[in-house]
């Protein structure tokens, strides 16, 4: 790791979204700093209404800041997606219409990339992920767990150096949530991305992640990154670690005052229009 | 949630908005009228003016005494009936299941050609343009409600039997305020329906009423009279939708 | 056949049979209504001597053009109205009322402008159609989920892509739900306005059979326009079933 030259970053980075009808000005992120170094699991936590997934689609490109400056492999985000960053959403995102082939070999065709290297990355993907058998499937036949795997696998195949997960494993099952996360990781060590996750699941995050940034109520910012140095070789039986107890409660006692006080709060969290 | 003071500002855009399309539209219709003439539509202002004229007169007031009763009536009958049938078969999933397709498959039918049916059988009257108000307006407040019937989520239904409600408490409470918005979407759609039924029935069935003012005019060429009741019932209709769908617009976002 | 097919066929078939009955056994008068049997009959006979070709060229010519108007300027009118919010908000309560106008008196307009030729005619279906067209189209757009619009931009599509490879597809459904209104309304708008105004098509030959007392026909053509619209409508709805099929959830 080299953290004198980040993979990508967020430098005093602070969004405001503006007054709308009926609704006043909601400060919704920041003032945040963070650097993903090449390589790095990085994942944060935070109550709801903190600004998680404005940090995010903001790292991602998607928004614009208010102010502060975004940057991925050295170069400022702005204006749109850069290519070499791949999003997975916490909402069903695969495309109704195409099948599960189709789906995955999506943003391969959509770059120009000839065919035979599209279904090379394709098969691979499918394997990788699980979805042998089900590649003529389309996703309204295919549970919830499933059709996440398509849109991971949609990422993979682009071959991205930064993967931002927003909560990817919301809608799952707890059990479903464990096995996807050793997925995750799985796909971590192959890739060598550098790794933003969002959750709200703490032990999601302890588990999976290099460093762990606890977020504050909104405006969020960040109250602490803590390192959990697990080894890269990790799955999620690190669970069985006595250091996993001890950084979970470590988490949650920062956590906890936050999510007190974004529950005492009225409005819900400001989402971009 | 309480809506805070609204920011003038948005209302006073919007009438302006409300206001530029207006103008635009009497501009067109200036225009249209500069190359059809005399002969087919009278310019907006001389509208404007047959139709204040009109209001004035008492003969035009019974013409309009006669298509609101047929209205009212028609409008009546459609929304009970429609209503009552739409939760009946809603409730009755196979009886929706049965019906729905052929309820649909009516609608589609051009029921101005079956107007001669009705004429032989209600007579010419008042009767046959209240038949005919109803049928315009009816089949789609018969399909929404039993669609909103559908759609109450089953989670409601438990609810109401945890807490252990009576049938007749169950459907007070939980029941009707959760079918309302959409029921009233089918009553707001009814109504305009219902509206141009009334008035083509009156075009065929009938010597008085807007309907016959209308195709009077088109018979007599008497085009002034023709365009300032046409003014007058758009108004009626722009005005009456716009409310309904400000109290529909409200009923949904109290249920969401 | 499923239980609810069956009950519909029953219930088609018990009711055109009650009628014939009513109407053979002189229940209802001959002079208002004559049995199903005999509309049949005297259409065939219609067909065979070739009085229908005609009308029916007429009407389905009219329907055809006003349905392929009313999905091509609907749909863009959708697009761009779902497109401007201001545009949007007043367009709401414009599209509340239409249905309520009755559009047929602008007939003799229309013929200023026109002439006397089919155009008033298709000019009247379209402007049936049309609205269904764009209720349906800013129906659909809405409904498109917004995280498939930020699937779109991660994968770097510019609009225009986007909107052939995200939104078309995913308010396809809706979109055809509008094609089935559209023609359904241009149907009702063509024929109602044969049925007053002009003087060709089926709807004209039914009027022209009322004024002339002579029920065989108008009962004959009043069939086959019910046998069209509901034959159309079904297609369509059948097709639509197929298109739709693998996107419903098993």
């Amino acid at each position: 790791m080299n953290p004198a030259n980040p993979r990508a970053g967020l430098s005093a980075v602070s969004t405001v979204f503006p007054a709308r009808e009926g609704h006043p000005a909601v400060h919704a992120l920041g003032p945040v700093d963070l650097d993903l170094a090449a390589g790095e699991f990085v994942a944060v936590v935070g109550p709801s209404g903190c600004g998680k997934t404005t940090l995010l689609e903001t790292l991602a490109g998607l928004t614009r800041p208010t102010s502060g400056s975004v940057t991925f492999e050295g170069r400022p985000v702005a204006g749109g997606v850069p290519a070499g960053i791949g999003v997975v959403f916490q909402e069903d995102a695969s495309f109704p219409w195409l099948n599960v082939w189709d789906n995955i070999a999506f943003g391969l065709r959509r770059a120009g990339v000839a065919a035979a290297e599209i279904r090379a990355r394709v098969d691979y993907a499918v394997g990788f992920m699980g979805l042998s058998g089900f590649v003529r499937a389309y996703p309204a036949q295919l549970s919830g767990g499933m059709r996440q795997r398509v849109c991971i696998a949609r990422t993979l195949v682009l071959q991205p150096r930064l993967i931002l997960l927003d909560e990817p494993f919301g809608a799952l099952d707890q059990q479903t949530r464990l096995l996807m996360g050793d997925e995750l990781l799985r796909l971590w060590r192959e890739t060598k991305a550098s790794v933003l996750l969002i959750t709200h699941a703490i032990d999601e995050a302890v588990m999976l992640a290099d460093r762990v940034g606890i977020m504050s109520a909104r405006p969020g910012r960040f109250i602490e990154l803590i390192a959990t140095g697990w080894p890269a070789a990790r799955t999620s039986a690190v669970v069985a670690d006595e250091a996993f107890g001890r950084l979970t409660a470590r988490v949650w006692s920062q956590l906890r005052g936050e999510s007190l006080r974004a529950l005492g709060r009225e409005a819900p969290e400001a989402t971009e229009p | 949630m309480s809506m805070a003071a609204v920011p003038p500002r948005r209302d006073l855009r919007r009438f302006g908005d409300a206001a530029l399309l207006l103008v635009a539209a009497t501009l067109a219709w200036q225009a249209l009228y500069a190359f059809v003439g005399d002969v087919a539509i009278t310019p907006p202002l001389a509208t404007v003016e047959n139709a204040a004229a009109l209001l004035r007169s008492p003969l035009f007031w019974t013409h309009v005494s006669t298509t609101a009763l047929a209205f009212a009536v028609s409008l009546a009958i459609g929304a009970v009936a429609g209503v009552a049938a739409g939760l009946a078969l809603g409730f009755h999933r196979f009886s929706g299941q049965v019906a729905e397709p052929i309820l649909t498959a009516l609608y589609t039918l051009p029921k101005v050609t079956l107007y001669p049916i009705v004429l032989l059988v209600f007579g010419l009257g008042i009767s046959a343009k209240i038949a005919f108000g109803v049928m315009h307006g009816v089949i789609p407040v018969i399909l929404i409600t039993l669609n909103a019937v559908r759609n109450i989520d089953p989670v409601h239904l438990k609810t109401a039997r945890v807490l252990n409600l009576t049938p007749g408490e169950t459907a007070l409470t939980v029941l009707a305020p959760a079918v309302t918005p959409e029921i009233f979407t089918g009553l707001r759609i009814g109504f305009g329906l219902t509206l141009l039924g009334v008035i083509i029935g009156e075009m065929f069935a009938s010597q008085r009423g807007l309907g016959f003012m209308i195709i009077n005019g088109i018979n007599m060429h008497d085009v002034p009279t023709m365009m300032a009741v046409i003014l007058l019932i758009m108004i009626f209709a722009v005005v009456a939708s716009t409310a309904l769908l400000a109290v529909d617009r409200r009923l949904h976002r109290r249920n969401s | 056949m499923r239980k609810v097919t069956l009950v519909q066929v029953l219930i088609v078939a018990g009711g055109i049979a009650l009628l014939e009955l009513l109407t053979r056994e002189g229940i209802t008068d001959r002079l208002t209504m004559i049995p199903p049997s005999q509309m049949a009959a005297h259409l065939w006979d219609m067909a065979r001597v070739g009085a229908l070709a005609e009308p029916l060229a007429h009407t389905l010519g009219n329907v055809a053009i006003a349905f392929v108007l009313s999905v091509a300027v609907g749909a863009a009118i959708g697009f761009a109205v779902h497109a401007a919010p201001r545009l949007r908000r007043l367009a709401d309560p414009l599209l509340a009322s239409y249905y309520a106008v009755p559009f047929f008196v602008f007939y003799p307009l229309l013929i200023a402008i026109f002439g006397l030729n089919r155009w008033p005619l298709v000019m009247i279906g379209f402007v049936f159609g049309a609205a269904a067209m764009v209720i349906a189209t800013l129906n659909g757009l809405d409904r498109v989920p917004r995280v498939l619009r930020k699937v779109a931009r991660v994968h770097g599509l510019g609009p225009v892509a986007e909107a052939l490879r995200v939104t078309l597809p995913a308010a396809a459904p809706h979109l055809f739900t509008g094609l089935k209104l559209a023609l359904a309304y241009c149907f009702i708008g063509v024929i109602a306005g044969e049925f007053i105004l002009s003087g060709e098509g089926l709807g004209h030959a039914i009027a022209y059979a009322y004024d002339s007392f002579d029920n065989p026909t108008m009962y004959a053509l009043m069939l086959l326009v019910v046998v069209l619209a509901i034959g159309v409508n079904a297609s369509l709805h059948l097709w639509e079933q197929r298109l739709i099929a693998r996107r419903r959830q098993s």
